[in-house]
């Protein structure tokens, strides 16, 4: 049986573990014997997006000693799998050894419809989910992994789901990490012009690969009292 | 220290370089065209220009260019290049039509007044509608610049396949010229709150009439 | 450290006319280019976008070899190459010129280095006239303004501001159509053009095997400046060279295109100095002013000189989900958007607008456009850290500061964290909405912690199924 390590990210871990539990569903029932490394926390991506490289670096080293010997490391975030295989390189520019781990466990990490789609060569999961949803390309998983038609084919074997799309598919949701609390104003002003397009669509939910931002959605949303869900695709995926 | 070594040094401190550093090769230019049959060139000129809502007009031979012109002159004052082309095709000979000026000043103030500007071109450029002009003896700048309309006149054989062609023909321009300008449709701007106006400063109107036998 | 302008953000955020205006505008900007780097448009763009940073990057390389080849040709072509450090260097030269010529009334095409350095108000101040001619900066220039857009300097304008304006500083009749209004602009500068002594011109692209110029416009008021009066000037950043006139036809494919969606702009200008012998018109005399005004510090950051790559498309701010928030007066200096975001902290220090590269989601819209391929998030986040430092250096920013590190470190002891975070979801009605927390709540809702994290429920699951993991 083939062993793949689950790293939930901080966010899943702490404010939505259900996207952890339903990663791991989706991955036990294609057969696979998921691991959940205890000792991992985080990629270190908030430290560095605030301008703090050493600390990232100090977390980031965490993550290497932890997942060193996983064969395949999967990730329910575009955002945390790209800050490992993108921008680990930039943080350990002048730490040799870091450095040659960090571009030896990129090629291992996946983020979620990447692993499906390219290692386990599935399309459909067999999930059945009734309902019309829209869909948002977070910035991470579109422009560094390239993530674009995958998750919509994961989604168009799902049973009884309809896919409708935004115009503004690719437009920012505004979190940005801390921009999000540092520029609040610019951020909720993103957000709302994403929500404008998504409610054109009137579907009853959006979906999406990072939960930060669903978080950032949910969060205008429900203040807006929208009655629009946000779900992850794992959930989609694990729905039966 | 004059500001032209300041500044140099400075950039070759930043640089890590010296007065006598060599350059390192630069590839070979990209130039890329196809090779287009000069039928298919002309077509695919006429649709770009027009569809910047330039006109063009498709004229027998040299000898059909004055009475495909004559309705545009009509009652209009039109100052012409001194091109070769130009006076071949007859168009220095209608009425109100002033051509043959070499001075500046009294070639600036014909073109402020005048309603048309007529031309010949250096090239054509089909996929993009344009008129490569050189200026020379033959060809003024103003001509083309300061009367509300321009009509570049040409035979069909100068129509080029794109820029990156043209380069290829005109490696070095500044050899030849000090101005080499390329016209794409009629001057235009959208300025004020996106809305197309046409006609800022430069010519409002464009025509292109391409002699097709030559 | 000045602080973030955050009354200036609410009040444009609040602004809905504006926010329409600037969301419309860069829509349509983006529509048009997109439409013309399409695979079935353009099926080498991604090609091309390569080749212009190659060529660029070898140029920037080699800048001195470049500028000297570039001064040579010029020089053989009959006109002159002044150097200038700044802003001083270039007043004394233009007051200079135009006092032995007895020039007095200057016709302006755009050039956003003018802006840089406060061109027109040394001039004026030296008592010359100085009139811009691009439409959308005429609007400017009377309006007292600086450009809102680098391609679309009156973007946020509309036709009753123009009215209004023209009436007030024309003294002409109020005119509400813009087809007539652009009518009145071109009669007003129509006798400016005829009437100058010196057309003053920036350069999209200095050409160093020619001693040339480049112009890319629409309206013809480049073209107009650098040949109706006697005298032409170009002033030009140093970085503006490509090596060959032959590759004109990577960037021209690229330029009109990345910035508004057209293949070639109508008049692309290919100037090498005054009329040659046997032209009938043009200038008399050509003077090229090189500015440096700061771009040899940019040149010595070998991570951060791909800056100067820029070829001043304006695709990167059509595209930035920010800048179509805040619009282009929201930045502190006359570059607005991502390339304004690089630049600005390079040429005045980061402790200047230290906000400034945080002012950034990140999204990279802007990268996956720039023709010539700047890295512009990896920028920002070099600058981030530059801002850190600098902080530290200077004594501020030790909270956040001292709680990254506090961060840093309770994730790198994973037991700890784990047992502090599932206190955290025990009391997580009752944690304070200060700072971090009160800001997010300004916008949106606030999610709750778990109230059992992903490790437990594990951990729990494992028990379940009896098996271990």
């Amino acid at each position: 049986m083939t062993r793949v390590a689950l790293f939930v990210t901080c966010i899943v871990d702490q404010v939505f573990p259900q996207i952890g539990i339903a990663t791991a569903d989706v991955l036990e029932r294609l057969g696979y014997q998921v691991d959940f490394p205890e000792d991992q926390t985080c990629c270190g991506q908030p430290a560095l997006n605030s301008g703090y490289p050493e600390q990232a670096a100090t977390v980031a080293r965490g993550f290497l000693d932890t997942f060193r010997d996983a064969e395949h490391i999967v990730v329910p975030s575009g955002s945390c799998a790209a800050m490992i295989t993108h921008h680990f390189e930039e943080i350990f520019e002048h730490d040799s050894k870091r450095l040659e781990e960090a571009r030896k466990v990129a090629p291992r990490v996946w983020e979620l419809s990447q692993f499906l789609l390219e290692v386990a060569k599935v399309e459909d999961v067999g999930a059945r989910f009734e309902g019309t949803v829209t869909f948002h390309d977070s910035c991470h998983a579109l422009r560094e992994l390239h993530l674009k038609q995958g998750p919509r084919r994961l989604l168009a074997h799902v049973q009884g789901l309809t896919l409708r799309e935004m115009e503004i598919a690719e437009e920012c949701c505004g979190f940005g990490g801390t921009f999000s609390v540092k520029f609040p104003e610019i951020s909720g002003g993103m957000a709302r012009t994403k929500i404008d397009s998504i409610r054109k669509t009137e579907v009853g939910a959006v979906v999406g690969i990072d939960a930060s931002c669903l978080m950032q959605l949910q969060g205008v949303m429900d203040r807006a009292r929208l009655p629009i869900r946000t779900m992850h695709l794992a959930e989609i995926l694990a729905s039966r | 220290m004059t500001a032209r070594e300041q500044i140099l040094s400075d950039i070759r401190g930043a640089l890590g370089r010296t007065e006598t550093s060599a350059a390192a090769p630069l590839p070979a230019p990209m130039l890329r065209f196809p090779n287009m049959d000069i039928g298919v060139a002309v077509s695919l000129f006429r649709q770009k220009l027009e569809k910047l809502n330039g006109k063009t007009m498709l004229v027998p031979s040299r000898a059909h260019v004055v009475e495909f012109l004559r309705p545009l002159l009509e009652g209009k004052r039109a100052v012409a290049a001194n091109s070769p082309f130009v006076a071949a095709c007859g168009i220095t000979q209608m009425p109100g039509v002033q051509s043959g000026i070499t001075d500046r000043d009294a070639l600036r103030d014909a073109c402020a007044s005048a309603d048309l500007g007529i031309t010949s071109v250096d090239y054509a450029l089909a996929e993009t509608g344009s008129f490569v002009m050189l200026s020379s003896a033959d060809n003024a700048r103003l001509i083309s610049l300061l009367p509300p309309a321009h009509i570049a006149v040409f035979p069909r054989s100068r129509i080029l396949a794109n820029l990156d062609e043209l380069l290829s023909m005109l490696p070095r321009p500044a050899d030849q010229t000090s101005s080499l300008v390329l016209i794409t449709g009629p001057s235009r701007t959208a300025d004020i709150e996106q809305i197309l106006v046409r006609g800022v400063h430069g010519p409002g109107e464009v025509y292109a009439v391409i002699v097709e036998d030559e | 450290m000045p602080a973030t302008p955050k009354e200036d953000f609410q009040k444009t955020l609040a602004d809905s006319r504006l926010q329409l205006a600037i969301y419309s505008s860069t829509r349509r900007l983006m529509d048009h280019r997109a439409a013309v780097v399409a695979p079935e448009a353009l099926s080498d763009y991604q090609e091309l976008r390569t080749r212009a940073n190659q060529i660029k990057s070898h140029t920037i390389d080699h800048l001195d070899h470049y500028l000297t080849e570039l001064e040579s040709n010029v020089t053989a072509h009959g006109g002159r190459v002044v150097f200038c450090r700044d802003s001083g260097d270039v007043t004394e030269f233009l007051v200079g010129l135009a006092k032995e010529r007895n020039a007095r009334r200057i016709v302006k095409s755009k050039s956003m280095v003018t802006e840089e350095i406060h061109f027109n108000d040394a001039l004026e101040k030296n008592n010359l006239e100085v009139v811009e001619t691009d439409l959308g900066e005429y609007i400017m220039q009377l309006a007292g303004e600086r450009p809102y857009h680098i391609v679309a300097p009156a973007l946020h304008k509309t036709r009753q501001d123009v009215a209004a304006l023209f009436t007030e500083k024309l003294g002409v009749e109020r005119e509400e159509v813009i087809e007539e209004q652009t009518k009145i602009a071109r009669r007003v500068l129509r006798q400016k053009f005829l009437s100058a002594d010196i057309g003053v011109s920036g350069a999209n692209f200095l050409v160093a095997d020619s001693g040339a110029v480049v112009l890319v416009e629409n309206e013809g008021n480049a073209r107009l400046s650098t040949s109706t009066p006697k005298i032409h000037v170009a002033v030009a950043g140093i970085e503006k060279l490509i090596p060959r006139a032959q590759d004109l036809a990577v960037f021209l494919n690229l330029l009109g295109r990345s910035a508004t969606g057209q293949p070639l702009t109508v008049y692309t200008s290919f100037l090498s100095g005054p009329r040659r012998e046997g032209e009938i018109d043009g200038p008399d005399e050509f003077y090229l002013v090189l500015v440096d005004n700061g771009r040899t510090r940019l040149l010595a950051d070998p991570e951060k000189r791909q800056s100067l790559f820029c070829i001043r498309c304006g695709a990167c701010l059509n595209h930035c989900p920010v800048y179509r928030k805040i619009g282009g007066h929201n930045y502190p200096w006359v570059y607005s958007g991502p390339i304004g975001a690089i630049i600005t902290p390079q040429f005045h220090g980061v402790a200047q607008d230290p906000w400034l590269p945080f002012a950034s989601s990140l999204c990279g819209a802007c990268a996956e456009v720039c023709p010539v391929k700047i890295e512009i998030p990896k920028l920002l986040l070099k600058l981030r850290a530059e801002v850190t430092a600098a902080k530290q250096s200077t004594g501020q920013g030790g909270l956040e500061r001292s709680g990254f590190r506090a961060w840093a470190w309770l994730m790198s002891h994973p037991k700890i964290y784990l047992s502090l975070a599932s206190m955290g979801s025990r009391f997580r009605g009752m944690i304070p909405k200060i700072g971090p927390l009160r800001s997010w709540a300004s916008q949106r809702e606030v999610p709750k912690l778990a109230p059992r994290s992903f490790h437990k429920l594990w951990a729990e699951r494992k028990r379940a199924t009896g098996k271990t993991s």
